[in-house]
């Protein structure tokens, strides 16, 4: 059945049909809806709602939520996740699952609250201390708020690691035909948790692992599941490939406009395809390989100074050229910008 | 982990019989109570310390450490109290960071200073369990300020117990937020100076100036007697939990003879002589649950189908459908005006009206300090296809509800588009060749109608029969859906057909040619 609703607030339904049953967050533009979607939800269904003190709170009480193997998590824009990032390398580091969602807004700093995505780095490639990855999906629809949001929570408990929803102000802001069909998820035993009950008592959490040798094979097994996902989850969408000259590659709200772009340079004649990352991490390196494996040139789009494009850069390994193009402080790119863009990059080639 | 002179020499020294008797004073005065020294360990502690790398029998813990005593209290107390199999134990960063080697219960090791945030997920999550935040006095007063304040603010049916040792031991000396006026550490090496460091963060005092919580008190393990005065308080502040009255909180003034540079005795002696003084024993806070009893709202219990308004399986598709002959492949509409003149709102219903007439629709506002600084727009996509971009940076149709919005945006629109502008006539130089410009007096009609709230529906009307975009009976149908107000619902029903009448009967002003409607 399909109902009109806002991104941040579908992924808050997509998350209750997964079976979280835990929110602890703190406000903050624009991601505020979705603490107030979990504030209004979470409570009707037996659920805990709380609105810490900060996001540094939010993340620990994410941490014990989740230690009790509960579906738990937490959601807020750059500033928060900066905040987070401590919370979010013990959460790694004790192979704790839960779900965090970043809607990116400009930065650095309280830059703006206009949608960027430029947060890439912090929470692809890190940001808290450590060697841990965190698993990021990028959606870019309010339908995909939700179905990205289920199989966050299901790839997060499959692997033990958080796993992160990285949107954007506009994917988060807008309202759109949302189709959620209520289904019993089943979720996995979690027989490591942490309860408070006989058959528990045993149990133990946490991230330190005193002996060096005793860190390296923890970090090595950690590093082996990492290598599992990079096998089975890279996800991502593609369209107009098969006899593209130029390759557009874009993630979030971006891939929507480059995908427009696309048919509007279809329609002038010139040979334009679409790559669109699902997963930031694993990256689908292997995919955008065989995406760019005949054309002449790619084109990397972002609302950052260029963050992807590294990710882009090193999957394609020099075998084609790869340019950037990129908005910033809340500024998109319009579907005619980004066609001139294209024209005057297919041009150099000549 | 950081390096710490003593910390090698670890002795089992308080969890065992020999050595806890070592640490009592020599005659440990009999005032009566029942306190029994245990001659064998606890069994709420492990047999085994196997998550040891060495030494399996001994604590880590320095010789007199006050960590142990209070672990061996803490286990005693919840082995009476019958609660092994139902205790979380959350452990700080610091020196007491292994608790979970000792205890045989659940463990949750968490990161410096948050333990009160974690531990009051855990409770939350596990209503019914013990859940005990261990925390030392850097943990809990400096790093972790934010956390214990609130989670005693919120009462969280926790307890928490506060080594207060005046120094940071793990880390090898530094002061802590408890070191005394004129103390040395190795951050404060002429001693704390109020005019540098400020002074010392009393917590107890501090916490019990909050209401929700329970129960607070302030002991010592300086000897005998207050040792067993520790004892009842820590039992007590299990007691408190467990009976689910609230928030409890105990403050053990420890020794740490390592960094202290004092044997155990002494270390003892020097808080019975100084730091008692400044960090007076006493009960802050002994209330019975009752006297917090305020009354709230209960949120309403609902099936998550319900609260997330979708069908079970088995209800099927109860989506209004309408059918309309849209003669256009996607139109897209800007909505610009002030805040408060249902800006937003117009949007929403148009896509309301699309999904049910069968198109992909999209929504995007403005948002933030643009919504607050008094103007507000948004983007409206209506298509038969999936939508690529939901950014309108070129309308098909403007809708400008101010002056302001008209001048802002109407070069934006397609060269062929509309503007429908709320106003009686154009202002004064302003010329707009390449479009299509209606001026409709919309707030003017509203207030006559009886509320100018009303403009935009006025204005939804003058569009829908300017350019048939979509059908003014699912306008209709959704109004009557979201309106739940009857009077307001007539409200709106007029300022619709205000608006279709309007254009019906007017010429377009500054209209170039144009066929009526979207082709
Ligand atoms: C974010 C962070 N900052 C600093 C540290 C280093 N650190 C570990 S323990 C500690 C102080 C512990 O002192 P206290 O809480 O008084 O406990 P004690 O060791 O005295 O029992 C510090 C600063 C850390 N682990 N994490
Ligand atoms: S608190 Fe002091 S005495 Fe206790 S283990 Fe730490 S350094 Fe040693």
């Amino acid at each position: 059945m399909r109902q009109l609703c806002k991104g941040n607030v579908a992924l808050v339904k997509g998350a209750i049909l997964a079976g979280c049953r835990g929110y602890y967050g703190y406000p903050i533009t624009p991601a505020s809806e979705i603490a107030e979607a979990a504030a209004l939800y979470f409570p009707q269904i037996g659920g805990t709602f709380l609105q810490a003190e900060s996001e540094t709170a939010a993340i620990n009480m994410v941490y014990g939520a989740a230690a009790t193997g509960l579906r738990v998590m937490s959601g807020s824009s750059g500033p928060g996740l900066s905040l987070m990032q401590e919370g979010i390398s013990y959460l790694a580091g004790a192979e704790l699952p839960c779900v965090i969602v970043d809607v990116m807004r400009g930065g650095p700093g309280l830059g703006n609250i206009a949608p960027e995505q430029s947060d890439y780095f912090a929470m692809v490639k890190g940001g808290g201390h450590g060697n841990y990855r965190n698993l990021v999906l990028a959606p870019s629809s309010v339908q995909e708020m939700a179905d990205l949001t289920i199989l966050a929570f299901e790839l997060a408990d499959k692997y033990r690691n958080p796993a992160v929803i990285l949107a954007d102000g506009f994917v988060g802001q807008m309202m759109e035909p949302l189709d959620l069909e209520y289904r019993e998820i089943l979720q996995p035993e979690k027989p490591w948790a942490v309860k408070g009950t006989h058959e528990t008592r045993g149990n133990l959490i946490s991230s330190i692992f005193l002996e060096s040798d005793g860190l390296e094979e923890h970090q090595r097994n950690m590093e082996a599941k990492y290598r599992r996902a990079q096998e089975a989850e890279p996800r991502y969408e593609s369209c107009h490939i098969e006899d593209a000259e130029i390759l557009l590659v874009g993630y979030g709200i971006v891939a929507r406009i480059l995908h427009s772009t696309v048919e509007a340079l279809r329609k002038q004649g010139v040979k334009a395809g679409l790559f669109r990352p699902i997963t930031l991490w694993p990256y689908p390196s292997k995919a955008l390989v065989e995406a760019a494996a005949n054309v002449e040139k790619v084109l990397v789009v972002e609302l950052s100074n260029g963050q992807m494009v590294e990710d882009v850069r090193l999957a394609l390994d020099g075998t084609v050229p790869v340019e950037f193009y990129g908005r910033g402080g809340g500024n998109v790119p319009s579907v005619k910008e980004l066609q001139e863009q294209v024209l005057s990059q297919m041009a150099v080639r000549v | 982990m950081e390096s710490k002179s003593g910390i090698s020499t670890i002795a089992a020294t308080t969890v065992t019989e020999t050595q806890s008797d070592a640490r009592l004073p020599a005659n440990p005065p009999n005032n009566g109570e029942a306190y029994e020294i245990l001659h064998s360990k606890s069994t709420l502690f492990y047999d085994e310390y196997s998550r040891k790398a060495e030494g399996k029998k001994q604590t880590h813990y320095c010789p007199g450490c006050g960590h142990g005593l209070v672990h061996k209290l803490i286990a005693e107390a919840l082995q009476d109290l019958g609660e092994q199999d139902n205790t979380i134990f959350v452990s700080p960063v610091g020196c007491s960071v292994f608790a979970y080697y000792y205890f045989d219960v659940g463990n949750v090791q968490v990161a410096h200073g948050r333990a009160p945030a974690s531990a009051s997920a855990i409770k939350r999550s596990c209503p019914g369990r013990m859940v005990i935040s261990y925390q030392g006095d850097g943990d809990l007063a400096a790093i972790g300020t934010a956390e214990i304040v609130h989670a005693a603010n919120r009462g969280e049916k926790i307890t928490v117990f506060f080594v207060n040792n005046g120094i940071y031991g793990m880390t090898g000396g530094q002061m802590a937020p408890t070191t005394m006026i004129g103390e040395k550490s190795t951050t404060s090496p002429w001693g704390r100076r109020p005019s540098n460091e400020g002074y010392p963060l009393h917590m107890a005092e501090l916490l019990a100036t909050l209401e929700a919580p329970i129960y607070i008190e302030r002991v010592a393990l300086s000897d005998g007697k207050n040792i067993m005065k520790a004892r009842r308080a820590i039992r007590k502040a299990l007691e408190v939990q467990r009976d689910g009255a609230g928030f409890s909180f105990v403050e053990i003034l420890s020794p740490c003879p390592t960094i202290w540079g004092k044997d155990p005795v002494a270390a003892r002696q020097w808080i019975a002589d100084k730091i008692i003084p400044a960090f007076p024993l006493s009960v802050f806070r002994d209330h019975a649950p009752e006297a917090l009893a305020v009354k709230e709202v209960e949120p309403p219990q609902r099936s998550v189908a319900e609260v997330l308004g979708i069908a079970t399986s088995n209800d099927g598709d109860t989506t209004h459908r309408a059918e309309f002959d849209h003669r256009f492949e996607d139109v897209k509409i800007k909505i610009a005006g002030l805040g408060g003149q249902g800006v937003l709102l117009l949007g929403q219903l148009l896509i309301e009206m699309g999904m049910r007439e069968g198109l992909e629709v999209n929504w995007l506002p403005s948002y933030g300090p643009e919504m607050r600084s008094g103007s507000a727009h948004c983007h409206v996509c209506l298509s038969r296809e999936p939508i690529g971009s939901p950014l309108v940076s070129h309308p098909d149709v403007l809708v400008a509800m101010n002056e302001v919005s008209l001048r802002k945006f109407a070069h934006e629109v397609v060269r062929g588009g509309v503007i429908l502008y709320n106003g009686a006539k154009l202002p004064e130089n302003i010329s707009i060749a390449h479009a299509q410009v209606v001026a409709i007096p919309a707030s003017e009609i509203a207030d006559k109608l009886g509320s100018t709230k009303v403009a935009n529906i006025v204005m939804m009307g003058a569009l829908l029969e300017e350019t048939e975009c979509l059908a003014a009976g699912t306008a209709w149908s959704v109004l009557q859906d979201k309106v739940k107000k009857l009077d307001l619902l007539e409200l709106d029903r007029k300022a619709l057909n205000a608006g279709r009448l309007f254009i019906d009967e007017h010429a377009h002003i500054g209209a170039l040619d144009q066929p009526d409607g979207f082709a």
